[in-house]
């Protein structure tokens, strides 16, 4: 048999190996649509119960509207289910053409691909721009999908500490030489929620004649007052070269994401990205769907200013109430615990008392971080963050960390 | 390999991989890569400055976790590199 009991038992160890470390990653079965209130599984065979979501990238609260659901409907309906293609071949409707240029007016840029995912437009991008005269200076926290990403290319790489732009500069000094250079950050980190110094950065890609590359995955839909992402936020709209996003957070939630920038950037990619040529097309429901998304967001900016106002209400009562959170605007909001099963207690509380949330430790965050991330969205009520602090208020108590800064809940216990 | 290699990395690794408030002390047996102090990404920009200041090249299949996890185990790495 070409599986052996050699090739078994290493992969058999492997996976003893993650669940002895505590990073074993187990699926919780929702039984509903993805909204404030879900109906989850959990642990596997117990009786359905409702609990308030706060972990996930609903930010708009537009995963499950109904405008959307029916314009997904209507896509099936005039559009099919699947292209069985790939874009180049018989994979370009002309939604697909309709929702690329409905981004690029969206983001303010010259135009737009489609990808799969994200996480492919990152996988692409650096491989067919840039060559190994080139640098890629990249903030030490962006997003895995980017360091895979730069992983394929053959341009040189270097990193800044995160957002430390004497860094960032020091490094754009060290690679005058080089042929291009491309600065590479997140617009909003995902771990702490907090926002690329995006004004700083495009000053010093200015004086150093670099590009910009911005993954604003976290931020498209709702950054900056009309929710055109964090190159509106930082007043820098024009200023960014590539900007990568996904459809599968704010936009909508499904999947799909986007390369939107310079025009020579974009139609380069067309021709080259391997992962653009090799993957299916995004499905007709996907796009209909997302058009519809940029419509929402485009007619109105209420649910962009009801996730402020969501933002502010939880960061302020969280606080008031006595954690320890990552001070910020963005709806991530980090309750810090610093210990890894400190934060995996707390999240187990928190679910027995109807609030689904997340423990995050090593080493998806740096060693000594445990934290619980929260997500706030606009399709939370009032009704739904008061729970949430109160059920926190709690488990905090119980945990003795209420008022406690980050040593004195270290003293208590550990990283 | 002498003194001044060891402190040449360890002012390295402060500079570089250390905040300036950061309270972390750094010796040649503390753990950078499972220590958490030196992600696998970061550990890049450490072998090219390894290379450029030894003018030596580390080949992808050197540049191990492992050998990048403390600066004693780095000396050891360059020292295979290094021409005598």
């Amino acid at each position: 048999m070409a599986y052996s009991e050699t090739a078994k038992t290493h992969y058999t160890n492997e996976l003893k190996g993650i669940r002895s470390g505590g990073l074993f990653k187990e699926e919780r079965f929702i039984e509903s649509p993805q909204a404030a209130r879900i109906k989850v599984e959990y642990p596997l065979g117990a009786a359905p119960k409702e609990v308030i979501n706060l972990c996930a990238n609903n930010y708009l609260g537009l995963s499950s509207h109904p405008d959307v659901l029916e314009a997904a409907r209507k896509g099936l309906e005039t559009r099919g289910y699947g292209m069985s293609s790939v874009r180049f071949i018989c994979g370009t409707q002309d939604i697909h053409h309709e929702l690329e240029n409905k981004l690029t007016e969206f983001l303010g840029t010259e135009d737009t691909i489609l990808f799969p995912s994200c996480m492919e437009a990152n996988a692409a991008i650096f491989e067919v721009l840039l060559d190994k005269d080139d640098a890629m200076i990249a903030d030490r926290l962006v997003h895995a999908s980017i360091v895979d990403g730069m992983r394929l290319s053959k341009a040189q790489l270097y990193n800044y500490k995160h957002s430390n732009m004497e860094h960032l500069e020091e490094k754009l000094q060290e690679t005058q030489g080089c042929r291009f250079r491309m600065i590479i950050t997140d617009g909003v980190f995902s771990m702490d929620g907090d926002i690329a110094k995006l004004d700083v950065i495009c000053d010093l890609a200015e004086k150093y004649n670099a590009m910009v590359m911005l993954d604003d995955s976290h931020a498209s839909g709702f950054m900056g007052k009309r929710g055109k992402g964090t190159h509106e936020h930082c007043g820098v709209m024009g200023r960014i070269d590539a900007i990568t996003t996904t459809l599968g957070k704010a936009l909508g939630g499904a999947a799909g994401g986007c390369l939107s920038g310079r025009k020579e950037l974009v139609e380069l990619c067309r021709q080259r990205a391997r992962p653009y040529l090799f993957s299916n097309t995004v499905p007709p429901v996907v796009v209909a769907a997302s058009i519809r998304v940029i419509d929402l967001i485009e007619k109105s900016t209420d649910r962009r200013d009801k996730l402020e106002e969501n933002t502010m209400f939880f960061r302020e009562q969280m606080t008031k109430a006595g954690f320890d959170i990552r001070e910020g605007v963005h709806p991530i909001v980090p309750v810090m615990l610093y210990n890894a099963k400190l934060a995996q207690d707390v999240a187990r509380d928190l679910y027995a008392e109807g609030i689904y949330v997340v423990g995050f430790f090593f080493p998806v965050v740096p060693q000594g971080q445990a934290r619980i991330r929260t997500q706030v969205s606009a399709d939370h009520e009032r009704e739904h963050l008061e729970k949430a602090v109160a059920a926190f208020t709690k488990v905090g108590k119980k945990y003795n960390i209420l008022g406690k800064k980050k040593d004195e809940i270290i003293a208590m216990y550990g990283v | 390999m002498s003194e001044d290699v060891k402190k040449l990395i360890i002012d390295y690794v402060k500079k570089e991989y250390l905040d300036e408030d950061s309270d972390q002390t750094i010796d040649e047996n503390t753990k950078l890569i499972s220590g958490g102090i030196v992600d696998s990404f970061s550990m890049v920009s450490l072998k090219m400055f390894l290379e450029k200041k030894f003018k030596i090249s580390i080949p992808d299949e050197k540049a191990t976790p492992e050998a990048f996890d403390s600066v004693n185990s780095i000396m050891k790495l360059i020292q295979e590199f290094v021409k005598p």
